[in-house]
């Protein structure tokens, strides 16, 4: 993979710049989405988690079932400040 | 079970627990292993909202404070890591007279000790923040000098600089025994292994009661959960950390965009739960959009949450316990562990080696609890 090809959209993460990560030794998920902001944008890592764990599996030559998942954080979806204000019911 | 033996182990991987790491082995320290159970910053500093302030009520926190800034402002530099410190000030904004008259105090204060804060009228405030909506604010105090910085940054920064000078980082190890004898430090087991040491140092900030148990001493902490959540990214809409301790909110916009804001219930649990609530989530934006109503346009697109780890007075813990010998406390900072890492760091690597701090911090130890001897600070959450 070309180190300029754009792997999380939202954030504008480079394969480059999570390459070098793995290879000062990062090798988790969380580490690699603290360390670049992977998957913290706005889809919250839909699009890029599964690429990031999958070149996480082949560099530690590990199946990607071994590969440890980052925590789910909610919403599913971005909701507008304004809306949870307002949202008075259960 | 292979045995090593270290000069020096420290538990805990969060910007505590790295930072000591680093300054130990900056003033000469050899032979030093960090563990963390899981990877670094996945604890409390992972999850903080960094602030950094000076604005306190008592002499002994506000030079802490002062102190740990001019620290943070050449850590990149110091480091070789970018922080992305960002010097945005502090907007504290008093709700309630009795709010107003403290703040006056503390201005007074942290003038006599050259910390830039000024008392300020509420058209001055809403010069600093132009979207604040001003109703219900008193008066306000701002000091330019306080800001933020991004924590994970922070926190691989101290490891990796730490690596540099020789530290072991032990990722994905867990304390599981201290031994101790003749109330000594002896040892320390891990599911990874048993390490021979004469000093353990306890930066495990949530889990520091239990780390304290394991070397069977009390330490009078708790860790309560404290959620937050974090916007997407959007324009730069104000600079400074808006804190309203009668209001219960923080709120910032990093340098990235995003826009963070968390505030503490007394209904949080205690112990050890990180989950999140839709409750919490609905009150904060309540709360901030009546603050800010620009904010109404701006989704929320995360939420977490992570542990205070609560000291009787609010106040950290520090330093060796008087009984057990080599068994040091970093602990129960109660909210205030990313901004206080940096200074007392320092003091923790000076008192461990020479025996004495360049800045006193005597006060903080445990024995304070016995005594009757704690710290009033009125402007803590």
């Amino acid at each position: 993979m070309k180190d300029e090809i754009i792997i999380c959209r939202c954030e504008d993460i480079t394969w480059g710049e999570i390459r070098q990560v793995l290879e000062k030794g990062y090798t988790t998920l969380d580490e690699i989405k603290r360390i670049t902001r992977a998957g913290m944008g706005r889809c919250q890592g839909s699009t890029c988690h599964r690429i990031i764990l999958r070149e996480i599996a082949k560099f530690c030559h590990k199946k990607i079932e071994e590969v440890a998942v980052p925590t789910f954080r909610p919403p599913a979806k971005p909701v507008k400040l304004g809306t949870l204000a307002g949202d008075d019911d259960d | 079970m292979m045995i090593k033996k270290a000069d020096i182990v420290i538990i805990g991987g969060g910007v505590v627990g790295c930072s000591i790491a680093y300054n130990l082995a900056k003033l000469g320290a050899k032979n030093i292993i960090l563990l963390e159970k899981n990877t670094l910053a996945s604890g409390a500093t992972g999850r903080c909202a960094a602030g950094i302030r000076q604005q306190f009520g008592t002499e002994m926190n506000c030079i802490l404070a002062r102190e740990s800034i001019k620290i943070f402002e050449n850590l990149s530099q110091e480091l070789d890591y970018d922080i992305e410190l960002n010097q945005g000030g502090y907007l504290m904004l008093a709700y309630t007279e009795k709010e107003v008259n403290q703040f006056k105090k503390n201005v007074a204060l942290e003038q006599s000790l050259g910390i830039d804060a000024r008392f300020i009228t509420v058209e001055e405030a809403k010069e600093i923040v132009p979207p604040l909506n001003t109703e219900g604010v008193l008066a306000a105090t701002f000091c330019p000098s306080d800001g933020h910085a991004n924590p994970f940054n922070t926190n691989f920064a101290y490891a990796e600089a730490a690596q540099r000078l020789g530290v072991k980082i032990h990722n994905f190890t867990e304390v599981k025994e201290i031994k101790t004898e003749n109330n000594r430090i002896v040892s320390v087991s891990t599911d990874r292994g048993e390490m021979l040491t004469p000093i353990v140092i306890n930066a495990a900030g949530g889990y520091s009661g239990e780390i304290g148990k394991m070397a069977g001493v009390e330490i009078p902490v708790y860790s309560q959960r404290h959620q937050i959540l974090i916007t997407e990214p959007v324009d730069p809409l104000f600079k400074p950390m808006l804190l309203s301790f009668s209001g219960n909110f923080y709120c910032q916009q990093t340098p990235h965009g995003s826009i963070i804001m968390g505030f503490g219930g007394p209904d949080e649990p205690k112990g050890h739960d990180i989950g999140s609530s839709w409750q919490f989530a609905r009150e904060m934006a309540q709360k901030m959009t009546a603050v800010v109503p620009l904010l109404k346009e701006v989704s929320m697109v995360r939420q977490w949450s992570g542990l205070y780890n609560m000291s009787p007075d609010s106040q950290p813990i520090l330093g060796e316990h008087p009984q057990v010998n080599g068994f040091y406390l970093a602990v129960g900072y109660s909210g205030h562990g990313f901004m206080l890492a940096p200074v007392v760091s320092r003091l923790m690597a000076e008192l461990i080696l020479k025996g004495q701090t360049s800045i006193p911090i005597d006060k903080l130890d445990i024995g304070r609890f016995e005594r009757g001897e704690l710290i009033i600070e009125p402007s803590v959450v």
